[in-house]
């Protein structure tokens, strides 16, 4: 990315052209224009550029962002009540969605845009031209040797031609010319890969981002809570989600309809507690099975953290996992309810989990009665209970499941218009009085506990849970395309050193040849200095040393290494 | 999959080892600069031991046979020997931890340091190898390789274990080892950065003397960066690449992410100085300086301090 060569740098310096007392506005916004592009793709406004995007960013990786950690983000603003609606207002908890954010990306690819075009142009014309002329005097070059030799002007040359056309060195380019004094000279050049690198690393960048775009727009990413043991998920529907995040163009309605049903999970642990392995064994049918109407055929497949089940354009991940505590709840009239759902894992080393378990009694039809008769089951589950009256979980596994549930009745509050979670009661109803608690106890699998009007809640069992999230993406095979092009065009652009060779042979009229070569390095990476005597020897032969180099002297590198004298100046202009 | 102890102690052995000589190799790096510059030899002639006609034909190397070698070169080349014992120790220890724990022995902060300081010192013989007089750098290569040694052995110290199944992919050997390297070498990129600024603003003093010119300095930093560019620029692709299969999304702006990304930015605004006239000498090594910052913010605050899903550090 840098201006292009005719582009002067500064390029909103007045004074840089004599300019007429007067213009017409027309040609005074034209000029305008021509300078704001200018400006906007020189290679100081691309650094500039570069900057404001490190610094954007940094912010998102220091604030909690909604889109990773919506709590994070509510514990912020209840810990500074001041600071967080400012920032709140700049967009600092959705620094990627934010409108300045992505102006800064959106101008750097103009800036990247407007650079390579034209640059564009000149490698396509690089291309085409011969190697430039030979400079009059190579003594002048950062590389150079002079060199009598005992050969006529044809010898020399041929053995330059060998030497720059051979197999190892292939990649130079030579134009040989004649000049007026009888001296005939060859340019040579090397290395124009590494514009094509350059390009097609720029390039790759902005395939990146209509990737990216393609991503934001079509994909979506849901997450569904499934309990082991036979139940199904279905991806027909946004209402299938527990959540879910749509793409801008995508409203649910053309999702690939394929199924899953979590058979088995289980989960293996160090002695320590620490996870080894989760596996979920789960069935699924294609949305084309499904549209076939062949609901009885189940593909299985062992789902495992890093190997998703890549479906129908969609992946199918296993997120993470929990327990299900199930309850039954028979009233005294003999009727009983059964209930299982979820509870949510309050400490992921032991699982230690919450929840609550509502239920209905059956057969009340009565407004007022449903709403005094409802019954919650609430409190820990431990899959390895601590036993005692206070219990906790030691261990991660379901070697030794208990419940610590407070049992209450009343009403639930889940017909006054308002969503509750489903991991608690809600505690407004247990302020007012309208929720009591009616029971306490600790429970093993099997046990019950009888209430006051002689109802019995009883914990039968548990079952693993597993979260699953649903991705799709159509955008990620572009962006990854782009990547690896973006890759080979860096490693090519920053590999391939550029070097410009050239050889002028002067017969001296006496049967003998004056030889000057002369070596410049395009790019500043060091090395050539090696590289140009190599072609010295082999051109001049090995007793023709070069006179003491010009260049700056580095005081410690002048013994041993062959570099002194590498161009560090202004040769690599443009080139990066 | 079961713990070898017997190996994992080893390793921690080898470990402190490998400490233990770079520590001394750093010595000898650091006597580089205040050994006097008077030949040895004319000193051992002097001597009228047994020894002092050996002296000399041991110290004369085949390539500068008439200079004769100071006590500071000596010291110097001491040095780099030690480092490369110091590294043979380093990879055994890095190795065991590997076999005793059947697993890519990069699961945890500890490790990965270990691994970021190996990197750094490969590189650093490669590039002593190369250019040999930029040796007195190697005091200053192995002082921030000695600090991370020394706070992976103890803050970051991890046990052998197992890794969560999150870790349990070829990607880690792919992605980490490769961040690793690039860790590794833009380290050494960044205290050449560091070595320039303070030898082009003349506060090293009698230093001066001994250390390459300004411009070799600036020539290392940048052949080092665009060799663990490109490396990182990999590191990060297979970051994403295993992002897809382990997290659901290839890109999901998690803290770690994030700031891998801004590192990746000023490594490019880094070459792209360079390429800038006005920003060449200038800017450019201060830009390389705050990119090899933006890493080690990366492993230290954003591991240990804030939370993602990168959380990995093995510290309880």
């Amino acid at each position: 990315m840098s201006s292009p060569p005719t582009a002067p740098p500064e390029v909103t310096a007045p004074e840089s052209e004599g300019r007429p007392p007067r213009q017409s506005a027309v040609r005074r916004v034209l000029a305008f224009l021509r300078n704001t592009w200018r400006g906007l793709t020189s290679m100081r406004t691309a650094l500039i550029l570069l900057f404001l995007l490190a610094l954007a960013a940094l912010p998102g990786a220091l604030l909690p962002q909604r889109s990773l950690n919506q709590q994070l983000v509510d514990q912020y603003f209840a810990d500074y009540p001041t600071l967080a609606p400012i920032l709140d207002k700049g967009g600092f908890f959705d620094i990627f969605a934010t409108p300045w954010f992505a102006a800064i990306y959106l101008l750097l690819m103009i800036s990247l845009i407007g650079c390579l075009v034209p640059r564009n142009l000149d490698f396509v014309r690089a291309m085409r031209s011969d190697p430039v002329a030979t400079p009059r005097n190579l003594a002048r070059l950062p590389h150079h040797a002079t060199a009598t030799l005992d050969e006529d002007p044809d010898a020399v040359l041929a053995r330059v031609r060998t030497l720059l056309g051979g197999n190892r060195l292939r990649a130079w380019q030579r134009a040989e010319r004649d000049e007026a004094d009888g001296a005939r000279t060859v340019s040579a050049e090397k290395g124009r890969l590494r514009e094509a690198g350059n390009l097609i690393f720029h390039l790759s960048l902005v395939g990146l981002l209509v990737g990216l775009a393609l991503g934001k727009l079509f994909g979506y990413e849901g997450q569904v809570i499934v309990l082991s043991g036979g139940n199904q998920f279905c991806n027909s529907s946004i209402l299938g989600y527990d959540s879910f995040r749509a793409g801008l163009r995508v409203d649910g309605t053309e999702l690939a309809p394929f199924c899953v049903r979590v058979d088995d999970f289980a989960a293996d642990y160090l002695p320590n507690g620490q996870p080894d392995s989760y596996r979920a064994q789960i069935g699924y049918q294609s949305a084309e099975d499904v549209e076939a109407g062949d609901t009885t055929r189940w593909s299985s497949y062992d789902l495992q953290v890093n190997h998703p089940l890549r479906l129908d354009g969609a992946r199918v991940y296993l997120l993470g996992h929990g327990y299900a505590p199930r309850f039954t709840v028979t009233w005294p009239d003999g009727q009983q309810r059964t209930g299982q759902i979820q509870w949510r894992p309050v400490d992921m080393t032991t699982m230690l989990s919450e929840g609550a378990t509502k239920f209905e009694r059956p057969g009340v039809t009565d407004p007022a009665q449903r709403q005094k008769s409802q019954i919650a089951v609430t409190g820990l589950f431990a899959p390895t209970s601590s036993g005692g009256q206070v219990i906790t979980s030691v261990y991660p596994d379901l070697r030794d499941p208990q419940v610590a549930v407070d049992v209450l009745r009343g009403d639930l509050g889940l017909d006054d218009g308002r969503g509750q979670s489903i991991f608690s009661v809600d505690q407004a109803q247990v302020d007012s009085g309208a929720l009591t608690r009616v029971a306490r106890a600790n429970l093993l699998p099997g046990e019950s506990v009888t209430l006051d009007d002689g109802t019995q809640v009883r914990f039968d069992d548990v079952t693993p849970w597993v979260s699953l999230q649903v991705s799709h993406d159509p955008g990620q095979e572009t962006v990854l395309i782009f990547a690896i092009l973006l890759l080979a065009g860096l490693g090519v652009s920053l590999a391939v050193k550029r070097r410009r060779f050239w050889v002028r042979v002067v017969p001296t009229g006496d049967g003998r040849t004056e030889v000057r070569l002369g070596g410049l390095a395009r790019t500043d990476q060091a090395g050539y200095g090696e590289e140009f005597d190599r072609l010295r020897v082999a051109i001049l032969g090995e007793d023709h040393r070069p006179p003491e180099p010009s260049g700056p002297a580095h005081q410690s590198e002048s013994s041993g290494t062959p570099e002194t004298g590498e161009p560090t100046g202004s040769t690599d202009r443009g080139d990066t | 999959m079961p713990i070898d102890p017997v190996l994992a102690a080893y390793s921690d052995d080898l470990y402190l080892g490998a400490v233990a000589v770079y520590v001394i190799a750093m010595f000898l790096h650091a006597f580089e600069f205040v050994g006097n510059r008077k030949p040895v030899r004319a000193r051992a002639l002097v001597a009228t031991n047994g020894s002092a006609d050996a002296a000399p034909a041991e110290d004369d190397a085949p390539e500068e046979p008439t200079t004769g070698r100071t006590r500071s070169d000596k010291c110097g080349r001491m040095g780099v020997s030690v480092t490369v014992v110091g590294l043979l120790l380093h990879v055994v220890a890095i190795v065991l931890r590997g076999v005793a724990t059947e697993r890519w022995p990069l699961g945890n902060m500890y490790e990965f340091t270990s691994a970021i300081c190996l990197a750094a010192v490969v590189c650093w013989l490669v590039v002593l190898r190369r250019s040999p007089a930029l040796r007195p750098v190697g005091v200053f290569v192995l002082s921030p390789v000695l600090i991370l040694m020394f706070l992976g052995g103890t803050v970051l110290y991890a046990n052998a274990a197992p890794v969560v199944p999150a870790l349990q992919s070829y990607w880690l050997a792919i992605h980490v080892t490769t961040v690793t390297i690039a860790s590794g070498l833009l380290m050494v990129a960044g205290v050449a950065s560091i070595l320039y600024l303070l030898v082009k603003a003349g506060k090293v003093g009698k230093l001066g003397a001994k250390l390459p010119g300004a411009d070799a300095l600036d020539r290392l930093a940048y052949r080092v960066t665009v060799v663990g560019f490109p490396i990182y620029t990999f590191a990060v692709i297979a970051g994403a690449i295993w992002a897809e299969s382990a997290w659901g999304r290839f890109w999901g702006w998690d803290p770690k992410e994030t700031v891998a990304f801004v590192a990746w930015v000023v490594y490019a605004a880094y070459l792209h100085a360079r390429a800038t006239s006005g920003w060449r000498t200038t800017g450019a090594p201060w830009i390389n300086v705050v990119g090899f910052a933006t890493i080690v913010f990366n492993l230290f605050f954003i591991n240990m301090v804030v939370a993602g899903l990168h959380s990995y550090a093995g510290l309880s």
